[in-house]
């Protein structure tokens, strides 16, 4: 394979541990006052992603990152023609990743209020626009001829990204539910459970529209038969999940987010970001790319670096695999025992 | 404004806030590190207590320096879009790696470290926060190898047919001479800055202790007996004994570092050098200004304190050694760049930065930094008896000025850095004013500048109080079996 086929694909993995992960813990920030119904159950749901929420982030930060690296013009034109949105999903995570930390620093009902406001929103922006920006990356924006984009803000809101949006965010809602019926006991788990089922159905409608029409717009076989698969899997999901079987109801919806990214890539491959402009140039893994010698760089650090990561990174889910219910939380934060 | 005037101010203000938290992070985990192992080896719980006290502290302050660093890397692309086109293939890489070496052990033993206590077997989650302090250190050495490659680019070979920057060398790139000056030059800084929060913290509630008539403010301990208010002594010296040592050490390091980086940067720089001298005509034996009145544009002096042949021997390592002024080196500059190195990424200038910012603030970091380590120096002497000296009212106001000192010191030596590299954002290959997005409009730009400042100015506040907050409640009481793994059904020993 060539050099740029595989950082592509490698950034298509990032993309994909991305999604997959700090998915649930958005579906779970957005459930937060929906599934709670006093403070002591709004801190068991925060605690099922406590030790892991900022790893998962991580995640985005490399996904940046390589794609700096690997694919120079690529990220110079998506990160500055999709400037507003980014500039929302960057104060969105900046307010929801303060908030973990500090909402349990004082006792006073009304900074916990607060923060937990934080939560929601800087949960529910970056799993909304996250599939808006992504949609466009796929459908292709007007990218002139100097691989400068050409659109304005209001160019992104277009039906297909808008599609594309609800349906990450229905998504990440139902991986959310689904997470929190894996990771707790009690009434939570119960009632997440049946959230779950509802969203999920909602999410599968949102997702199989979405897919179809990236299907027909720019999809080929073997996109066909990923989404195929993505779609599979929610269903699969939703089986467990009325079953009653939740580690395979998460790994479903697990394999239907990684499934559905996927899917995006490879309609998107060899592109990077398609134009829509008749004289303009689209990105693509080649003309976007960075030299071999780079790539060959980045291809030893990565294969020697990232097992190592996937590997502490599964340790330290199976260290905090249990489920968590109200009386495991301390009484006052605090005060805490050790 | 234009939008790289924007683009510039934004990102001054949003790196030297992300730095105000990156030396604390970066010292602060080590020092954490160092008391729990401290408490395992010999069992005293005042080193728990100070571990779990400055635990907390840091992780206030580790969550602002996370959040405030996504922007960072965000920025590149956003602002700075044919910067990062033209140098993607050097300044990409180091980037990418940090992310992968640093972030990823950062944040996922950051939280086995939280969430540990408790669950985790003692040795076990003492490594967790070494793992954490071993991230931070890998992060500040690619950043700065991407950084200092701007300062000195070297490994790499310019394009005319993309017009890029191709990387051709990886290690002359991660060993470039100016990230050896600079990587342990912000390393003994971040060390000093760290340690001065830890003396000034521990002074303040010494004093508190000395007062036994106040009824202990917020202090969660408020020592009810003689012997445990010689406890509590103990305790706050052991962070002032710590702190001050490790300050004192650090500092010293500061100092040889930047000896260093000054002759490094004379050499590679010497524009920079000269602009932060305020020295127009090439000399020998050159005096080091302490303080100069007058005109900055060199017509006139009025008055000045000058160390004779200092600023020779720091920036040659000979006291009569020649030091190129700007007016000699704006011609040797034009003569050298003058001609388009081939590609759109040029303007012409004059090669000269803002010279009265590079002249005080290069003084202002060497004299910030310096007072700190005087006052730590006094600190340790003033506490060198065992039984708690006095803390005077002189010390107690040292104490808390001591750690904003390296705070503005760090501030100040990037400001430093980063201006007196002007008019160029990679020296000698691509100025500041051809790096920035052609692409986004300057109200966007100004958006962006003006939610993200607002943004930080309210969490300055928050944060700023939270800190206060921790830091009057002053050190819990050792909990009971914190070495202890608990039942898996036993509440959880630490949560959000
Ligand atoms: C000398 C050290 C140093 C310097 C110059 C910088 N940083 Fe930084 N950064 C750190 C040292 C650090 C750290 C110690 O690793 C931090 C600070 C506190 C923390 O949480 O990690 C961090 C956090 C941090 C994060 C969040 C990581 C996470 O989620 O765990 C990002 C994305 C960046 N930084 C990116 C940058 C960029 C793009 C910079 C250049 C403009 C930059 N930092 C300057
Ligand atoms: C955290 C420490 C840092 C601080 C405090 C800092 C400070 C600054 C300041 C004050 C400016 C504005 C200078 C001016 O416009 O005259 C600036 C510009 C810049 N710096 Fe740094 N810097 C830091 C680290 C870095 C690093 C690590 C990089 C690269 C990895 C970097 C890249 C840049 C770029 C691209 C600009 C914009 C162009 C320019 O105006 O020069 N900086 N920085
Ligand atoms: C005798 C004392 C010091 C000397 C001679 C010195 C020297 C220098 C020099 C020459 C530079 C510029 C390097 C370049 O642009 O290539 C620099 C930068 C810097 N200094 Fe200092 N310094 C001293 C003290 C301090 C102190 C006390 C601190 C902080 C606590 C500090 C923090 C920094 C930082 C953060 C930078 C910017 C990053 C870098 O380029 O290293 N310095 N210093």
């Amino acid at each position: 394979m060539e050099l740029t086929t595989i950082w592509f694909v490698l950034i298509a993995a990032l993309w994909i541990g991305y999604f997959t992960l700090e998915g649930f813990d958005f579906g779970v920030g957005m459930l937060l006052p929906v599934l709670a119904e006093d403070d002591a159950e709004r801190r068991v749901l925060i605690n099922t992603i406590g030790p892991v929420w900022d790893g998962n982030e991580v995640w985005l930060l490399v996904a940046g990152g390589a794609t700096f690296a690997a694919f120079p013009e690529w990220y110079a034109t998506l990160f500055s023609g999709f400037y507003l949105p980014l500039l929302l999903i960057l104060v969105a995570l900046i307010v929801r990743g303060l908030a973990f930390e500090y909402r349990a620093k004082r006792d006073d009902d009304r900074w916990r209020a607060r923060w937990d406001v934080a939560i929601v929103v800087g949960s529910v922006v970056p799993a909304l626009l996250w599939g808006v920006a992504f949609a466009n990356i796929v459908r292709g924006v007007p990218i002139d001829a100097d691989l400068e984009y050409a659109g304005g803000f209001l160019t992104l809101l277009n039906p297909y990204a808008l599609l594309g949006g609800i349906t990450t965010l229905l998504l990440f809602l139902t991986h959310g539910a689904v997470f929190i019926s894996l990771k707790t006991d009690g009434r939570i788990r119960h009632a997440a459970r049946e959230l779950g089922i509802g969203l999920g159905a909602l999410a599968a409608v949102a997702a199989v529209a979405f897919l179809a029409w990236t299907q027909v717009s720019t999809g080929t076989t073997a996109s066909a038969v990923v989404f195929l698969a993505a779609a599979a899997g929610l269903v699969a999901a939703l089986l467990a999940l009325l079953r009653g079987n939740e580690g395979w109801a998460f790994t479903g919806t697990f394999l239907a987010i990684a499934l559905a990214v996927a899917g995006l890539f490879v309609a998107l491959f060899p592109d990077v970001m398609p134009t829509t402009l008749a004289d303009g140039t689209a990105l693509t893994t080649t003309n976007a790319a960075a030299t071999a010698y780079t790539l060959k760089i980045m291809t030893v650090v990565a294969a020697l670096f990232t097992p190592v990561v996937v590997g502490y990174q599964a340790w330290s889910y199976w260290v905090f695999r249990k489920r968590i219910s109200v009386h495991h939380i301390p009484v006052a934060a605090e005060s805490v025992s050790v | 404004m234009d939008p790289t005037d924007i683009a510039r101010w934004q990102f001054a203000i949003t790196t030297v806030y992300h730095f105000l938290f990156v030396p604390v992070s970066i010292g602060l985990s080590a020092m954490v590190a160092g008391y729990q192992t401290a408490w395992r080896r010999t069992g005293n719980e005042q080193w728990l207590r100070l571990t779990r006290f400055f635990g907390k502290l840091f992780l206030i302050n580790f969550a602002i320096g996370v959040v405030t660093g996504i922007v960072q890397e965000f920025q590149f692309g956003m602002n700075w879009s044919d910067y990062s086109r033209f140098v993607g293939d050097v300044f990409g890489a180091p980037l990418a790696i940090e992310g992968l070496l640093a972030f990823f052990l950062e944040s996922t033993f950051l939280g086995l470290w939280i969430f540990g206590w408790g669950r985790l077997p003692a040795p076990l989650h003492n490594a967790c926060i070494w793992l954490v302090h071993a991230g931070t250190v890998f992060s500040a050495y690619f950043i700065l190898a991407a950084n200092s490659w701007m300062q000195h680019p070297v490994g790499y070979g310019y394009n005319p047919e993309t017009g890029r920057a191709e990387m051709n060398d990886f290690a002359a790139v991660m060993f470039n001479k100016v990230q050896l000056a600079t990587f342990p030059h912000v390393m003994f800084s971040a060390y000093l800055t760290a340690a001065a929060v830890v003396v000034g913290i521990g002074v303040w509630h010494l004093r508190r202790l000395d007062r036994p008539a106040s009824d202990g403010g917020d202090a969660v301990v408020v020592p009810r007996s003689a012997e445990q208010r010689a406890d509590e002594v103990s305790l706050y010296r052991k962070a002032v004994r710590t702190g001050a040592v490790l300050a004192l050490v650090a500092g010293l390091g500061v100092v040889l570092s930047g000896d260093v980086q000054g002759k490094v940067m004379t050499e590679v720089q010497p524009m920079k050098m000269a602009a932060a001298e305020g020295l127009y005509r090439s000399e020998e034996g050159a005096d080091f200004s302490l303080l100069t009145v007058g005109t900055l544009d060199g017509s006139e002096e009025r008055f000045a304190i000058t160390v004779p042949n200092l600023l020779s021997f720091l920036a040659t390592g000979s006291f009569g050694g020649r030091v190129e002024g700007i007016t000699d080196l704006r011609e040797t500059y034009r003569a050298t760049y003058g001609q388009d190195p081939g590609a759109a990424y040029y303007s012409p200038g004059d090669y000269t930065p803002t010279i009265p910012l590079t002249y005080w603030t290069f003084r202002l970091m060497i004299g910030t930094g310096m007072a700190a380590l005087a006052i730590a120096g006094w600190i340790l002497w003033a506490t060198r008896r065992s039984a708690a000296a006095p803390i005077n009212r002189l010390t107690i106001g040292l104490a808390v000025a001591l750690p904003f000192l390296p705070l503005l010191a760090n501030s100040f030596g990037w400001i430093f850095t980063e201006v007196g590299r002007q008019p160029w954002a990679v020296f000698g290959l691509m100025t500041t004013e051809s790096a920035v997005s052609p692409g986004v409009s300057a109200g966007e730009m100004l958006t962006s500048l003006v939610v993200l400042t607002a943004v930080y100015g309210v969490l300055a506040v928050i944060e700023g109080r939270l800190l206060l907050t921790y830091i009057r409640r002053g050190a819990e009481p050792a909990p009971v079996d914190a070495d202890v793994v608990r039942p898996v059904d036993a509440p959880l020993a630490v949560a959000y």
